[in-house]
């Protein structure tokens, strides 16, 4: 039942992850992704600390307006201070990040998180942390419930703003010419993807957030140009690293998000091989077509 | 304040120990930095970083013991790899290189995690400390450790030295180094193995997330204090190892303060004040500029207000109500009252009950102005073969901006013209 229960809540973890990772790569906004999910440390801390336990709300609001704050900062560095847009990712995330870890040492005594768990999750202790009701009914573990609700709330999004994130996805001018509020959204998805990096943070920690964020997604988009289809393909590639890291990490008596992450690293390096040696293939095959004598 | 005597004194050896090793870190980190942020590689070490973890691990799986020589080799191995992968990736394929490099920092580092965990509850006692590659152990730096750290410092200086021309052509204009037969490639390679040797040490200081700061932090900061290269790694050494100082500092007189994370903060802030109060490229310095500038052209644009109403009247003597200045020229009443203000205070108008009244040294510099613009509409009508009503918006931008040099060419250029494409007289001003 453990079993059970790790997989299906990474699972779930992955896919939310994933679908809106399909919108970070489109977007071209992969690294993004990747300073958002470790500058929303400082938020997490302040959250702990004000609510004094891990409620959930306030630590979901704290991270959004740090998400936001993260883009707005990246922003600041690129077109206020004309950095180079890689340099401005850099310096914000590393500088929100270590601020994080030092609100964690000052505040050591008051919060329980540990920096092991802020980099690769305890998803293990999930099946422990147990959601009983006052009637004393088991409910199954709580990071499932929360997990499940956030896979929820993200559908939803997606399902009721997929045409405008599509246009703002694919031609920003053109949305832009249709009247469609581009940066609304763009804020939007960032809030979406700290709301997620923290909802994922205590099960699969910062980094790993980012392997289920950009790995799948990217793996999807080298096999299909459609955004339906690489959002459904991303899905299952996401559920196929949640059971099989899960045995791999079982097998190596390891972590178990770090297989998780280990099995999405395989699924993209199998599918990118593989299409490398199609392409090899059928380049060898076409140059054997120009060899044929010229009658 | 005891603490900090003795932190100065530099009496404890581990006081020593700590604060010379991560200055040698921060400093060549940002030596090397140097190059990858403007080779706009900026997250290409932070793909480094968390791709050095399964390297750190597999050495110790294969050797059984942490040899500090041998975890380097590890961690350059697949350190190289991630950077082949990267490139590999982007090339072969639609994903771009942020993707690329997203997934192998975030692959790498799982699967070094995956190994790093399956290590330590193997039960061999020697993994202890392992773990230092990811949160670093600035604190507890050795002798030992120092000892490797200058030696692989110095090393590191040696290269960017005796390669110093080399990695700056690369860096600026790789075509160029191609054509002038450079062998770019190799260069490349040399530039990429002192990155991952930098990162590969610099990481037990900071740890894995926080050492693209010790890279690119320095660099961006320095950036906004000069143009030269040379000037510029030397700015980025100064900035990389105050910041380890002043983290160690802290760390020494509040102990349960992690040094890493306090370098970074330290130079966060460091590279933030540069960014804004460098001279001549912050962002103060900017505003200033800015500000200046639009308040020239707000002088400038009332005086050619009184020259086009005197001109019509063919009397610029005329004293000019508030009324008619604000409605020639769209300004905003504020922005009037405040040019009129300064104008005054030039000495340029003059002001009698509610009337205003352009004097002659305001006419003088109204008549510059507009003989600049009808020029430079001359300039562009005949020469450009520009239509007449295509002329203005442009001449009115560029009025502000020519100098008295361009001025004296135009002028020769069009040989002294009487008469603008829209007929109104070019006034000059006897000299």
């Amino acid at each position: 039942m453990e079993a059970f229960w790790i997989i299906l809540t990474g699972s779930l973890i992955a896919i939310s992850c994933g679908l809106l990772g399909c919108y970070l790569v489109l977007r071209k906004m992969a690294m993004v992704g990747d300073a958002i999910s470790h500058a929303v440390l400082p938020g997490i801390v302040l959250a702990y600390l004000f609510s004094g336990s891990r409620e959930a709300i306030p630590m979901l609001i704290g991270a959004a307006v740090i998400g936001v704050l993260t883009t707005i900062l990246i922003e600041l560095f690129y077109k206020k201070a004309k950095l180079q847009i890689d340099a401005s990712i850099g310096i914000t995330f590393t500088w929100l990040f270590a601020i994080g870890i030092i609100l964690i040492s000052v505040f050591a005594g008051q919060i329980d998180l540990d920096q092991d768990c802020v980099l690769y999750g305890e998803i293990a202790y999930v099946p422990l942390d147990l959601w009983v009701s006052e009637g004393g009914l088991n409910l199954g573990p709580r990071s499932l419930w929360i997990s499940g609700t956030l896979l929820i709330i993200l559908l939803i999004f997606i399902k009721i703003s997929y045409k405008a994130l599509f246009i703002t996805t694919f031609n920003e001018d053109f949305a832009k010419a249709l009247g469609i509020n581009v940066a609304f959204w763009h804020f939007a998805l960032m809030g979406s993807v700290s709301l997620t990096t923290v909802v994922s943070f205590e099960s699969i920690g910062a980094i790993l957030v980012v392997a289920f964020l950009i790995v799948p997604p990217s793996a999807a988009y080298l096999l299909t140009h459609e955004l339906k289809k690489m959002l459904l393909l991303t899905s299952v590639l996401a559920i196929l690293a949640a059971i099989g890291g899960y045995y791999l990490a079982a097998w190596l008596n390891g972590s178990i998000a770090g297989a998780m992450a280990t099995v999405c690293g395989i699924e993209f390096f199998g599918i990118w091989i593989a299409l490398q040696v199609k392409k090899l293939f059928s380049k060898k095959q076409s140059f054997k077509h120009e060899l044929q004598p010229v009658e | 304040m005891k603490e900090t005597i003795e932190f100065l004194s530099f009496s404890d050896p581990n006081v020593r120990f700590v604060v010379i090793g991560t200055m040698i870190l921060g400093a060549t980190a940002a030596m090397v930095g140097t190059f990858s942020f403007l080779r706009k590689r900026a997250l290409i070490g932070d793909a480094i970083a968390h791709a050095i973890l399964p390297g750190v691990c597999l050495s110790f799986m294969v050797s059984g013991e942490k040899n500090p020589l041998g975890l380097i080799i590890g961690a350059m191995l697949t350190g190289w790899l991630s950077l082949f992968l990267i490139d590999a990736i982007s090339r072969t394929s639609k994903l771009k290189n942020d993707a690329a490099i997203g997934i192998v920092l975030s692959v790498f580092f799982g699967v070094g995690i995956l190994l790093l965990t399956s290590i330590q509850q193997s039960g061999n006692a020697a993994q202890a400390g392992l773990d230092h590659f990811l949160f670093g152990k600035a604190a507890s730096l050795t002798k030992i450790d120092l000892m490797i750290f200058s030696g692989i410092g110095l090393f590191l200086i040696l290269v960017v030295v005796l390669l110093y021309k080399e990695f700056k052509l690369i860096s600026f204009n790789p075509d160029y180094a191609k054509s002038v037969g450079l062998p770019v490639k190799l260069l490349e390679f040399i530039l990429a193995t002192i990155t991952v040797l930098s990162v590969a040490v610099g990481i037990q200081a900071v740890g894995v997330v926080l050492m693209a700061a010790l890279l690119i932090t320095p660099a961006a900061g320095a950036r906004f204090w000069t143009n030269k290269l040379s000037s510029m790694i030397i700015i980025a050494v100064i900035l990389g190892a105050t910041s380890a100082f002043f983290g160690s500092y802290v760390s020494y007189i509040a102990p349960s303060m992690p040094t890493g994370p306090w370098i970074v903060m330290f130079l966060s802030i460091l590279t933030i004040a540069s960014i804004w109060f460098a001279p001549k490229t912050g962002m103060l310095a900017k505003f200033k500029t800015r500000s200046q500038n639009k308040k020239k052209m707000l002088l400038e644009n009332i005086l050619k207000v009184f020259y086009h109403l005197g001109e019509k009247e063919e009397d610029f003597k005329v004293p000019r109500t508030f009324e008619d200045l604000k409605k020639t020229r769209n300004l905003t009443p504020s922005e009037l009252n405040k040019g009129l203000s300064q104008l005054k205070k030039k000495n340029m108008v003059r002001k009698s009950l509610d009337t205003w009244m352009i004097t002659k040294t305001g006419l003088f510099e109204a008549r510059r102005i507009i003989k600049l613009h009808r020029l430079w509409e001359m300039y562009l009508n005949q020469r450009l073969k520009l239509e007449p009503d295509h002329v203005h918006n442009d001449a009115e931008a560029i009025e502000h901006i020519i100098t008295p040099e361009i001025e004296r060419l135009l002028e020769k250029e069009l040989a002294f013209p009487t008469i603008d494409p829209h007929q109104s007289k070019i006034p000059y001003n006897e000299s």
